[in-house]
């Protein structure tokens, strides 16, 4: 194989006394100093936190201010660290969403435990549950930095849902039931 | 008013000593913890930070505009931090050799504000220097000899560790201190040689030479003495770019690695101690001491006096700026540089500028 040797350039005096490199570190290090300082500083600045950041996880409402959830315990199963625990119940029978038939009486998600992996959102059937925005999670005591279902819904807000699978269930049964008739 | 202060200088009767003692210590604490705040606030710039702005105390925070202006600028944040150094839990480890290790940071300390003493720091109104302890006639050699001793509470430190980092931190700090030691007495012999002209006494005493340097300063006359000096300070104070003894990065702490608290503190108070001689030294010798060119504070009477000790400080805190400055720009040296730098560069060096500033001064003078 042809190998080019490349000719280097033996040091100059100057070089090799170290000063002119010392002496050009010193201006950088000079400019920096003039230049303004890019701490954000944080309980008083918050960072801006970019969409589809994967934070505290949440439960979510659709638009139609639906809950989501169906306990279906997927994410209980799923969750690597164990920190969520749903106890399922049902949806009475007059209510508007009896269709849905079940929805969780009870979900804690215990951020002690929770590794902000993400696999409850990925397994989600129902896209209920989400990492959303939230990226400090504080607390005095240990029952503290359990979410409840409250807070869970206070945080998860409402997001957008262009299929509202459930209400388009809803009415396919009534067109179906409807075209029988 | 002015008997008392010159007794507070001079009077050797024992309460004005006690006194004198008491405001060098101060003095010396209060100049390490701010150097240690300038140290902090500079680097911070040259990284983009912002640097200490939080700690403040009640009463301070509540004035309008100067509570603001120390808590932003962390002039409180020595105060933070000396009342830790004090005041946390001061562990022994059991592996350590218990009288030196706890004596070893006293040795670091005290040749530093011995030789902090005898800094002259301005002129009396009568011409004579005003320094706490203005120190005999070969106040330079005394205070080279004395500010060397420092390296023994290093040595001291690291051996009574007991313990594998210190210990390497030690040894490193000796080595160095000895091979820099030489270049650093034979840098500043042509400085000696130009002041002491026949016909001058005193050619020795610190004051004499600021005087010789009343028309040009020495670092004009004496470039390359002024350079060695320089780098010799450096490693003499055992800052960056050759802080061998400490080499946080593959000596854990160096020697100081297993102390804590006051101890470590007062480790930390003679580091900067030794800086702060080594800037004097250095202003002293070849940056005209307290003068400044074409200003002739030695007419002004008492006036003067405060001039000259305004000028001295300034040049202080700039010197310290710049071996802060120093610091976060270059890398550590590797130890075989270090040691390579010292007798095959410096050492030359001086002995070949001592030689030139003889033949010279025979041929010329």
């Amino acid at each position: 194989m042809a190998v080019k040797v490349l000719e280097r350039r033996p040091l100059s005096f100057w070089e090799r006394t170290y000063l002119p490199q010392i002496l050009g570190g010193l201006k950088v290090t000079w400019q920096n100093i003039l230049r303004p300082s890019v701490t954000l500083q944080y309980p008083e600045e918050r960072p801006v936190i970019p969409s589809g950041y994967r934070g505290v996880p949440t439960l979510v409402r659709d638009p139609n201010g639906r809950e989501k959830c169906v306990s279906c315990q997927l994410c209980e199963f799923v969750c690597p660290p164990k920190a969520i625990r749903i106890t399922p119940g049902e949806i009475p029978a007059g209510a508007d969403t009896a269709h849905v038939e079940k929805a969780p009486r009870e979900f804690d998600i215990n951020m002690l435990r929770c590794i902000y992996c993400g696999l409850c959102q990925e397994v989600c059937p129902e896209e209920a549950i989400w990492l959303q925005g939230q990226y400090s999670m504080v607390g005095r005591t240990r029952e503290e930095m359990v979410n409840n279902k409250a807070r869970l819904y206070e945080l998860g807000g409402t997001l957008p849902d262009s299929h509202l699978k459930w209400d388009h269930k809803r009415d396919e049964a009534g067109r179906q039931a409807g075209g029988h008739h | 008013m002015e008997a008392l202060l010159l007794d507070l200088l001079r009077s050797p009767e024992l309460p004005y000593v006690a006194a004198r003692g008491l405001v060098l210590i101060g003095a010396v604490m209060t100049i390490a913890g701010y150097s240690v705040l300038l140290e902090r606030k500079a680097s911070a710039w040259i990284q983009g930070r912002v640097g200490p702005n939080r700690t403040t105390t009640p009463f301070l925070a509540w004035i309008p505009l100067l509570g603001s202006f120390l808590r932003l600028g962390g002039f409180i944040q020595p105060a933070a931090d000396g009342g830790k150094f004090l005041f946390k839990e001061d562990p022994i480890p059991a592996h350590v050799n218990k009288p030196y290790y706890v004596l070893a940071p006293v040795i670091a300390l005290a040749p530093a504000l011995a030789v902090l003493a005898m800094i002259p720091l301005s002129a009396l109104p009568d011409g004579t220097p005003l320094a706490l302890c203005p120190g005999a006639d070969v106040g330079v050699l005394l205070m080279f000899a004395v500010s060397s001793l420092g390296v023994y509470g290093i040595a001291l430190g690291g051996w009574a560790s007991n313990s594998k980092f210190p210990f390497l931190g030690a040894v490193r700090g000796s080595a160095q201190l000895i091979s820099y030691e030489l270049a650093m007495g034979l840098s500043v012999l042509p400085v000696f040689l130009l002041t002491s002209a026949p016909g001058v006494d005193d050619g020795l005493n610190l004051a004499t030479i600021v005087a010789g340097q009343e028309g040009m300063w020495n670092i004009v006359r004496q470039p390359l003495a002024a350079l060695v000096f320089l780098v010799c300070i450096f490693a003499e104070t055992n800052r960056h770019p050759f802080d061998m003894p400490e080499s946080e990065t593959d000596l854990v702490g160096g020697f100081h690695t297993e102390y804590g608290a006051f101890k470590f503190g007062l480790f930390f108070v003679a580091e900067y101690g030794h800086m702060v001689i080594g800037s004097s030294l250095f202003i002293l010798m070849f940056l005209g001491g307290w003068q400044l060119p074409f200003v002739e504070t030695a007419a002004w009477g008492a006036l003067g006096t405060v001039a000259g000790l305004a000028i001295f400080g300034a040049k202080l805190a700039a010197f310290l700026f710049f071996f802060v400055w120093v610091r976060w720009t270059i890398p550590r040296f590797r130890y075989d540089q270090v040691m390579r730098l010292g007798w095959n560069v410096l050492l030359p060096l001086a002995v070949a500028n001592l030689v030139l500033t003889f033949l010279v001064l025979a041929v010329a003078g």
